[in-house]
């Protein structure tokens, strides 16, 4: 199981309603559906990635973020929505964010930092844009159209009157350092926040 | 059938006709006092006859659904595709029945049957079926066959209506709802096309008011061209142009009003065959079933509380160039099982056949269909 996957099974309460967004092969519905008998979707738009959901039992839809919207999905429908390493690559994520915290009490997003320090040597050293192990693309063909920073996120969060619940930062192997948690926005690989509209 | 046999086919199958003596009431509030159904079966029922899966047919559909009945069978049955060994619906691990509903013409009883109060065939004296009904009629074969619950239910275009008529009248009696190309229910255009094709059957002159068989002929002409509007809407533009362009028969125009272009010749073709082996009446009888079956109807018409009685899983398929059933009208039925938090999943193939994809394999078709099944095979362990 990987670490940020354990991150956010804590902050899934036991028979939950949950809606994953880029939901993969369906390998953190299924252990949620395992091991918190939550129950919910994944939409997805790969076709071997939905061809696994299937076979696994998760129940995923086929859905396109971009061109589809969440339009069909009714207001309060999920305890929690979900969008693991996706935020970065859709569209326009802020309406996806807006969306997710219509649909679900709270969101779950996880992002690459754009703002990590390697990335930073990378672009004063080379002078040309940052590829990592977990950027792994040229600026040309990546789909991570919409990279930001820890703080970013967090400035976009509070322009649009969101409660940050949580926020973990981990490494490039989704490992919960000191380090990073000393100085995230410069020493921090990968974010992992737990949001919503509720007031406190 | 081929020699040697495809090691993925069910072989020869024999069909058997199950007689009920208990009437049935149906949705018209007439009954019939008793009736035949024919059926196939492929596969063996397990000890807790738990491994049993339901194919419900389609508009011009029947029992026959895989394998041959003999030798010299061109054809096999019309889902041989998806059902044999190995196959999506895997007969060495299901228990596959399929049969020909009510008041179709390949056997089950009808209006081209003899009614037995007046010692001639029904014809238009045939009460007019409903989804629901069909679906009654097989919850009584499945007690017969000694089924509590179907481990799927699987159909395509109005064999998808019946699986989700099966899921909202006999929740506890199936584990899962496969409706593929289907819709939950008919647009004003497609209930437009089906009464093209009534016209067509009703005003042929042959028709006698449906009571054709009585006057020793059939009304051909009508059926044939039902059957040819119905074919158009099957296809798309793009598998018509691909099959047929705009090829002539011969090299030049002929400055007549006889079948010149090559799809012209199709159509009458297929539609003369068709007009040979279906009944009339049945074609008005499956068309209007297709009409009526609303299931949200009762419910306000609202979809999302209609599926708050079913307790299955559900898959849905839909096929991106079906202009029929669109991809949209499943989506429709997919918000709709969302809304009402079933369990859902559902996937667009893209196939350039139109309708008619749903009885063409395609390798996603394939993969997506036989990974769930799989699923449901190893949930009841089969």
């Amino acid at each position: 199981m990987r670490t940020d996957l354990k991150i956010i099974e804590q902050w899934i309460s036991p028979g939950s309603h949950v809606l994953d967004l880029g939901c993969g092969d369906g390998t953190l519905l299924d252990y949620l559906q395992r091991e918190k008998s939550a129950t919910g979707f994944g939409l997805e738009i790969n076709p071997d990635h939905i061809t696994t959901c299937m076979s696994r039992g998760v129940s995923v839809i086929e859905q396109n973020l971009d061109t589809q919207g969440l339009g069909n999905f009714e207001d309060h429908t999920f305890d929690t929505v979900l969008m693991t390493q996706a935020l970065q690559a859709v569209r326009r994520p802020d309406v996806v964010l807006d969306e997710m915290l219509r649909l679900g009490r709270e969101g779950i997003v996880t992002f690459p930092n754009f703002a990590y320090w390697r990335l930073r040597w990378y672009l004063i050293r080379r002078g040309r844009m940052p590829e990592s192990e977990t950027l792994p693309y040229k600026w040309y063909n990546t789909p991570n159209i919409h990279l930001c920073t820890f703080k970013d996120f967090e400035a976009l969060c509070y322009r649009k009157g969101f409660r940050i619940l949580n926020r973990t930062v981990v490494d490039g192997e989704h490992q919960d350092r000191w380090l990073s948690r000393l100085w995230p926005n410069m020493l921090g690989q990968i974010a992992i926040y737990r949001i919503t509209r509720e007031e406190s | 059938m081929p020699d040697p046999l495809p090691t993925d086919s069910v072989g020869i199958v024999t069909p058997q006709t199950l007689h009920f003596d208990t009437p049935i009431t149906l949705a018209c509030n007439r009954a019939l006092e008793s009736y035949d159904l024919v059926i196939e079966t492929y596969g063996r029922l397990n000890g807790d006859a738990s491994n049993a899966v339901l194919i419900c047919h389609a508009l011009s559909g029947h029992h026959h659904a895989a394998g041959y009945h003999g030798k010299e069978d061109r054809k096999p049955g019309w889902w041989d595709s998806c059902i044999g060994p190995g196959k999506p619906v895997d007969t060495n691990r299901f228990f596959v029945v399929s049969l020909n509903n009510l008041g179709g013409c390949h056997g089950s009883t009808g209006p081209s049957s003899i009614n037995p109060q007046t010692g001639k065939p029904y014809g238009p004296d045939f009460p007019v079926i409903t989804v629901r009904d069909w679906v009654h009629s097989q919850a009584l074969l499945a007690d017969r066959l000694g089924i509590d619950c179907w481990a799927a239910v699987v159909g395509g275009s109005l064999g998808g209506m019946q699986a989700l008529q099966w899921s909202l009248d006999y929740p506890d009696r199936l584990r899962h709802a496969v409706v593929i190309a289907s819709t939950p229910r008919l647009s004003a255009q497609n209930i437009a096309f089906n009464e093209v094709a009534r016209q067509a059957i009703t005003s042929d002159r042959e028709f006698h008011d449906g009571r054709y068989f009585e006057h020793n002929t059939l009304p051909r002409r009508g059926l044939m061209l039902a059957r040819m509007v119905g074919h158009i809407t099957y296809l798309s533009d793009a598998s018509m142009g691909e099959k047929f362009g705009r090829e002539l028969r011969d090299q030049a125009y002929k400055f007549g009003y006889d079948a010149e272009f090559q799809v012209e010749s199709y159509l009458r073709y297929q539609g003369e065959r068709f007009s040979e082996s279906f009944d009339a009446n049945t074609y008005l009888l499956m068309t209007r079933a297709l009409d009526y079956f609303d299931p949200a109807y009762e419910h306000d018409n609202d979809l999302a509380k209609a599926l708050l009685r079913a307790s299955c899983e559900f898959l849905v398929l839909s096929f991106s160039t079906d202009w029929r059933f669109t991809p949209a009208r499943s989506q429709e039925l997919v918000d709709a099982m969302i809304s009402a938090r079933r369990k859902v999943s559902y996937a667009e193939i893209d196939a350039p056949w139109g309708h008619d994809a749903f009885l063409i394999p395609t390798p996603r078709y394939t993969a997506i269909f036989e990974s769930y099944m799989d699923r449901v095979a190893r949930e009841v362990g089969a």
